[in-house]
């Protein structure tokens, strides 16, 4: 089995990447090899660096309240650069109410507050093709 | 998809899944490098070295972009560490380099040493093949941040820059044997720190001690890679020192020299797969090793008895 390789990405405008960070550690230290690409990315620089690095997962966090937008959009971009399998996930502070409507738009599952790392990493071991 | 024809053609999930390929070791892989081999050897690999924090990924990105407006294409290939408990990685180098992603002349891998300890992971060599095969011009290889004796770059690299920082340690410091003999170029970045001109001085002493003249002195470059300055002058003289090398043969001696280095390489890992997945199947590898620890013989002779059945 390859190693698991997942980028982590924070689209859109908002400063706050502790969550992420938090998230990227916890990857780490479940054996995952993880790419962070630092804060403010737009979805192009989000799908382009999937694509180079040829990842498994991609991992976003969002505060901003821009995920009905930004989600959907690098699922899109994603998709189009020919990575069919490749998970992608979604956390932050996301209303309960969105969360269909984003699984709808392909983001296999979105992680809220209060979720423990390891859910997040169990997650993706049992569903990264 | 015919990874390898695609890459050729130009694809760039293509050259993406080739490194994959490489770095997991798939079955294909090394029928992908039987099929790029050919098209190697157009690329000119940079490496860029020194101690964690010291600017490396910054001074690739402006680098890289210094090329760009040159004209040249450039593949960046960044090795960050794989953690020794759980074998995963934290790859962080693009947070720098983020203004080159949509650049379609530019394309970076970034690399998990994965237990290597050289500075590089142990599928590098075949990463910039395959980026080299895809026709980039210019290939940088940014090590992890090495402390003294990390040195693998030289045997991966046409020219090898190290980058240092003010601050790090007095003089004996740079006396001592390590990445301060692998240098074909010395950068001082943060040079609007304090120390940067006594850290130039003794680097200078120290490359005037080799009691030796040579034609090529190892120059020391001043950078302030977040300002963009020293940028232009450190593109000039790998230009400089492509330019001598390829004049005088020596880059013609490096290149030898690593074919030769990595056919063993790979001829070592072959045998030594060989021996252990025969070892193991025939059942011999618990025998031996229970009659060693009973001191009934010693592991050389048993190497010594291996070696001698299987390689005849």
């Amino acid at each position: 089995m390859d190693k698991i390789k997942v980028l982590v990405a924070k689209p859109g405008l908002d400063g706050h990447d502790r969550g992420a960070k938090v998230v990227a550690r916890a990857l780490r230290d479940a054996g995952f090899e993880v790419v962070y690409t630092g804060l403010r990315q737009t979805p192009e620089q989000i799908a382009e660096a999937a694509m180079q690095e040829d990842v498994n997962v991609v991992a976003m966090s969002i505060l901003s309240g821009a995920h009905p937008h930004l989600f959907p959009k690098v699922v899109n971009l994603v998709r189009e650069k020919g990575m069919k399998d490749t998970l992608i996930i979604g956390g932050g502070v996301i209303p309960e109410g969105d969360i269909p409507a984003l699984k709808e738009a392909g983001i296999a599952e979105v992680f809220t507050p209060g979720t423990p790392t390891t859910a997040i990493v169990d997650f993706i071991k049992a569903n990264v093709k | 998809m015919n990874i390898a024809e695609e890459l050729l053609n130009g694809n760039r999930f293509a050259l993406s899944k080739a490194i994959t390929a490489i770095e997991n070791e798939h079955e294909n892989a090394t029928e992908i490098m039987k099929t790029l081999y050919p098209h190697t050897g157009h690329a000119y690999v940079l490496g860029v070295t020194g101690p964690p924090g010291a600017g490396k990924s910054t001074l690739t990105d402006k680098l890289a972009k210094e090329y760009r407006q040159r004209g040249k294409t450039v593949g960046i290939i960044a090795i960050d560490p794989s953690s020794p408990f759980s074998g995963g990685a934290i790859l962080g180098d693009r947070i720098r380099m983020n203004s080159l992603t949509l650049d379609e002349g530019v394309f970076i891998r970034s690399m998990g040493t994965r237990g290597s300890l050289g500075g590089l992971s142990h599928k590098t060599a075949d990463a910039v093949k395959a980026m080299d095969a895809f026709g980039v011009d210019v290939i940088f290889v940014e090590t992890v941040g090495v402390g003294q004796s990390e040195v693998d770059i030289v045997k991966a690299a046409d020219t090898t820059m190290v980058v240092l920082i003010p601050g790090m340690g007095d003089d004996i410091q740079a006396i001592k044997a390590g990445i301060l003999e692998i240098g074909d170029i010395f950068t001082i970045n943060k040079a609007d720190h304090d120390g940067a001109d006594k850290l130039m001085t003794e680097l200078n002493m120290m490359l005037d001690l080799d009691g030796v003249m040579k034609d090529w002195r190892p120059p020391i470059l001043k950078a302030v890679a977040n300002q963009n300055q020293g940028i232009t002058e450190i593109v000039d003289t790998f230009k400089k020192h492509h330019d001598y090398i390829e004049g005088n043969g020596q880059l013609t001696v490096r290149r030898t020299e690593r074919t030769k280095n990595e056919m063993l390489d790979l001829l070592d890992g072959r045998i030594g797969s060989y021996i252990r997945r025969r070892i193991v199947e025939n059942g011999k590898l618990d025998e031996y090793v229970e009659a060693i620890k009973a001191r009934k013989t010693d592991p050389y002779s048993v190497v010594g008895e291996v070696m001698e059945s299987m390689l005849k």
